[in-house]
């Protein structure tokens, strides 16, 4: 039996955006809950980012971020108990980055795997397909929605991820989720990922001019794209 | 004892200069491995310096460098070649000097490393570059001696740790270097005999005359806050009429272009005034320098650029505007003036508020009592260490028991543990991390007992970040639609900008438009209450000898010595509230503009005052009085919030206080600021390059994510480690805050007003507000984006 998420009074508040006649929790981690159909979607994990710049000769970097990225994404599903997952893309940092997983890393991501349906969509970072369950896809359709790792122009009721948005208020800047009419932009979930600002160019031109950016943090707040 | 070439003797003699017997005493210890001189400005001490060289070189000199001079400036070095050019040429003597800092072009680079020059005159961070190089032993080979120009200046920062590991390293590939310090300010020369070599004889010359200085008398009183002494401007300009040359000292480069932009609308007589400092171009900084060598300037404006060495014999008035904040960098710019051997110097002080007046009146009486401050800086910080070892495999591979033992022979670094160093060695190579390393991407590798650079390539990004200076980024100013820019800003305001704010430049008030292309606009704004954007500069904290002696002015019953407009503030000060004391901590508490704010006169100095803030908004934020934010001066913290505090003295107990340092630490912002200094020294993260930061997508992330991640994951990791110990005995400064409280005791005193007091207007309008993040926060950001949306018609 469906059994609805849990919210109690310690459990992080969500933003409800109704988007296309489906009603959609934009969460304080920066992943998107689906609750009819229960279905979780996170973008740009950029898992092995920092073991590609050791790989590279540059900084080494606490190799933390592996862990930290498993371990928001494990009290989600368990906070939201969601049946099915969707990886928008960048989620690996290149094609080495599996080989690098530690192996408790590989088997806790194993074990979140396990019993969901588990969708990787293909983003310029990732190499393809690679050896680790789920199903490998350039872009999944779900009626209404179609999710992909790009925005593509023209598109109706498209949740896409790539820019990292982020967005300053009250003088502080938080990842942001990017909403207008036709499309949804979801932030970076991974730990170590950059942002780009909300008024940047490539995103002023992508969202229309009525367009929300919803901050994440302890606290999920809309307001209106800056510009 | 080392005799002067015949050919230098006669040119001295022609010139009718006869050598100062301190200059005499250097050639005599020419062969001593290390000598402190101290002697005034004006005394010859960079030609002492160079005697023994001089001597030792000859007319025809073998080719192959000979001494190395380092300066902590540029601009000193290109007039140190100057200024050795005219004795050289004038006893033609074959000697090549060359300097190289950053400022030197490519290919004369390229010539020095290949042919070097006699003697080398550099910088810290040119040096270490030098030495990152492959060819440095061969480009080093037979340096007989290193000259340290204002050694003291260097010695208060980790430029110096920087340095005297690189010497350390020198003396390893020439075991016959020698070592010569020269300084004209030193309030501890046993230490700093000690930082420069361990066996260093000490050489005092001659003080000199006491120096004429005294308090600008002007007609208009200064402002009640802010900065700049633009007040002063028509005293100012009637002293450099009545004297040949007149340097003009501010504390920060935002002034000094604002006071010269000022200065130049009322030089009717069209006087012929220059502007000098870091920010400028190398072209505008050599063109004043020397337009001012040539005696064509009447007046330079100018900042630290110019607080050392520059030898400009016709400079015969030194204006300082704005509080000294320390009585040795005050003198030191006395010193500017009069580079005659014993002719007093002449100074005059310009405070820029009344506050400073009081600081300023407070560092006359020290002038004059001959104190200095200074306190003694702890061991070298590791951080530093940590690059010396990256630069040091840059030029090839290393045994770590020699760099150890080389290491430990820097005064700095003479208690080093051989498990700090491997710490700092793992840290370079593994990134020392306690749950997982970098097993097949070592920084560093160990190959037959030595260690080297796994991927050779690496050695191009390490040199790129070398050096123990962190630049403050900022963006130009600019109004929406106009050409010409206002001026700067630090990256690091602009950043806390939202539309629609309002701040303070160049004497307007403008309001934040966006940035565009690294441009903040703005467009002019008739806002009442604007923020105020202001370089933080280097911030050096009043000394306690200065806080002291102005709590002991305040306790006078009246003040005939201070100018009238001073004196009625402290007056009405002390007839609406009171006025700060020694024996008790004095607060003061109003409301203002919808805030609550909380006035704290500790006079701790800047550090340890931003650390309170940061412990008692900590406190207030436990007992539901929702802070926002605090500011800090030399004098005070003032702390606003959304509620009022009536009980004070739970929130500065010091037991409580100190109980939870460490956690209070760890998640404040300038934990993340020292954090994110200590990780560029380091190596662990690169700088921003201006060009890099244009491209569009951001590929960096915040050093903030690292700190946060280290936090959690990496508790004890080296890098948290050094960031504490850095912040405690920097930033943070706790033990001010202890020697604070164990002197007021239980004496804790709230006055409670209805509005600003005449001593907390000053602080509403300082630099550098630190954010307080929490449930204070929490509910306007709340409060805010609900206007927000309400505003486009969105809730």
């Amino acid at each position: 039996m469906p059994r609805a998420p849990r919210q109690g009074i310690t459990q992080p508040m969500h933003h409800a955006l109704f988007f296309h006649g489906e009603t959609l929790h934009l969460m304080p981690s920066g992943a998107l809950f689906w609750p009819a159909r229960k279905t979780l979607a996170v973008s740009d994990l950029h898992f092995g980012k920092s073991e590609r710049l050791a790989r590279r000769g540059g900084s080494l970097l606490p190799p933390y971020e592996t862990q930290a990225t498993l371990e928001k994404l494990d009290r989600d599903l368990e906070y939201t108990r969601a049946d099915s997952v969707i990886c928008l893309g960048d989620s690996f940092d290149d094609l080495a980055a599996l080989d690098g997983m530690e192996e408790s890393a590989r088997l806790w991501l194993a074990r979140l795997m396990a019993g969901k349906d588990w969708t990787w969509i293909t983003g310029n970072h990732d190499p393809g397909p690679i050896e680790i369950g789920g199903t490998h896809r350039a872009d999944l359709k779900v009626y209404p929605f179609t999710f992909r790792h790009i925005a593509q122009a023209g598109e109706k009721a498209e949740i896409s991820g790539h820019y990292h948005p982020k967005a300053r208020l009250a003088g502080q800047t938080k990842p942001c989720f990017l909403a207008d009419a036709n499309r949804l932009v979801m932030p970076a979930y991974g730990v170590y990922t950059g942002g780009l600002r909300a008024h940047d160019a490539a995103l002023t031109a992508l969202m229309a001019r009525d367009a929300l950016a919803i901050l994440t943090g302890p606290r999920v707040l809309a307001m209106p794209m800056p510009r | 004892m080392t005799t002067l070439p015949p050919a230098l003797a006669d040119w001295f003699a022609t010139k009718g200069w006869t050598l100062h017997p301190h200059q005499l005493d250097m050639l005599a210890r020419a062969a001593d491995p290390a000598t402190l001189l101290i002697a005034p400005t004006g005394g010859g001490k960079t030609l002492a310096g160079f005697l023994p060289t001089l001597a030792e070189l000859g007319p025809n000199p073998a080719p192959g460098l000979h001494t190395l001079y380092v300066s902590p400036l540029k601009a000193l070095t290109a007039d140190i070649r100057r200024n050795l050019g005219r004795p050289i040429e004038g006893a033609a003597l074959k000697i090549r000097v060359e300097d190289r800092t950053g400022d030197t072009t490519h290919t004369q680079r390229r010539r020095q490393r290949a042919d070097p020059p006699h003697i080398l005159l550099t910088t810290p961070e040119s040096l270490a570059l030098l030495l990152s190089y492959e060819d440095a032993p061969r480009i080093f080979a037979g340096l007989q001696r290193i000259i340290v120009d204002e050694i003291h200046a260097l010695a208060e920062s980790r430029r110096g740790d920087q340095l005297v590991l690189q010497i350390a390293r020198l003396q390893s590939l020439n075991p016959q270097l020698r070592r010569i310090g020269l300084s004209a300010t030193v309030e501890n020369p046993p230490a700093l005999a000690r930082f420069l070599a361990p066996e260093t004889t000490i050489l005092a010359a001659d003080p000199g005359p006491d120096p004429d200085i005294s308090m600008l008398d002007t007609e208009a009183p200064p402002p009640w806050s802010g900065g700049g002494g633009r007040y002063a401007i028509p005293a100012i300009l009637n002293e450099v009429t009545r004297h040949k040359t007149t340097l003009i000292f501010h504390n920060t480069r935002a002034q000094a272009e604002l006071f010269f932009h000022d200065l130049w609308l009322a030089n009717t007589e069209d006087l012929p005034i220059g502007i000098h400092h870091g920010s400028l171009s190398r072209e505008q900084r050599e063109r004043v320098e020397q337009a001012m060598t040539a005696g064509a300037l009447r007046a330079v404006v100018c900042t630290g650029s110019l607080d050392l060495g520059l030898d400009w014999g016709d400079v015969d008035l030194v204006i300082q505007v704005g509080a000294p904040k320390n009585v040795k960098r005050l003198v030191q710019r006395i010193g500017r003036a009069n580079h005659r051997y014993n002719a007093p110097s002449k100074a005059l002080l310009v405070p820029a508020n009344r506050f400073e007046v009081v600081e300023c009146q407070a560092a006359l009486d020290a002038v004059r009592a001959h104190t200095l401050d200074g306190e003694p800086r702890g061991p070298g910080p590791r951080d530093v260490l940590c690059q010396h070892i990256l630069a040091t495999a840059c030029a090839g591979p290393f045994d770590a028991e020699a760099l150890y033992a080389e290491v430990t022979t820097a005064g700095p670094y003479a208690a080093l543990t051989r498990p700090e160093f491997d710490a700092c060695l793992d840290f370079t190579a593994t990134g020392g991390y306690a749950l997982k390393a970098y097993d097949r991407w070592q920084r560093l590798k160990q190959t037959h007992g030595r260690w080297h650079l796994r991927d050779p390539r690496a050695a191009a990004l390490i040199r790129q970040n070398l050096g123990t200076i962190i630049d403050i980024e900022t963006l130009k100013v600019r109004l929406r639609g106009h050409g010409a820019p206002l001026g700067e800003v630090e990256e690091s305001f602009a950043a806390t900008l939202t539309p629609g704010d309002t701040f303070l430049i160049g004497g307007q008030i403008v309001r934040y438009e966006g940035l565009r292309e690294m441009t903040v606009e703005v467009s002019r704004s008739p806002g009442r209450d604007p923020r105020v954007a202001v370089f933080n500069g280097t911030k050096f904290a009043t000394s306690t000898l200065l806080a002291d002696r102005i709590l002991a002015i305040f306790q006078q019953p009246s003040w005939p010595e201070l100018p009238a407009h001073t004196a009625q503030w402290l007056s009405l000060q002390r007839e609406v509230s009171r006025l700060p004391d020694p024996h008790s901590l004095l607060l003061e508490s109003f409301p203002h503009d919808g805030r609550e704010h909380l006035a704290v006169y500790g006079f701790a100095g800047r550090n340890a005052q931003q650390t309170l803030g940061l412990l008692v908004t900590k406190q207030m934020e436990s007992q539901g009085l929702a802070p926002l934010g605090f500011v800090a001066t030399d004098y005070a913290t003032l702390i606003w919030g959304l509620d009022p505090v009536t009980d004070p003295a739970p929130l500065f107990d010091l037991a409580t206080l100190r109980d939870g340092l460490d956690t209070w630490l760890s998640g404040n912002a300038v934990m993340k600021r020292t954090f994110r200094n200590t990780a560029i020294i380091a190596g662990l993260i690169e700088r921003a390059h201006q060009g890099r930061r244009k491209s569009g997508r951001q590929a960096t992330f915040s050093s903030d994510i690292l700190y946060d991640t280290l936090r959690k994951y990496d508790p004890d990791h080296l890098l948290l480690q050094i960031t504490r110990d850095e912040a405690l005995r920097g930033l943070i400064d706790f033990s001010r805050i202890e020697a604070l409280l164990a002197r007021v005791g239980p004496n804790i005193t709230l006055v409670r007003r209805p509005r600003v007091t005449p001593l907390a207007a000053p602080l509403f309008f300082e630099p550098g507000r630190i954010p307080v993040q929490g449930e204070g926060r929490e509910r306007l950001a709340s409060a805010q984006a609900q206007a927000l949306m309400e505003a486009a018609g969105l809730a």
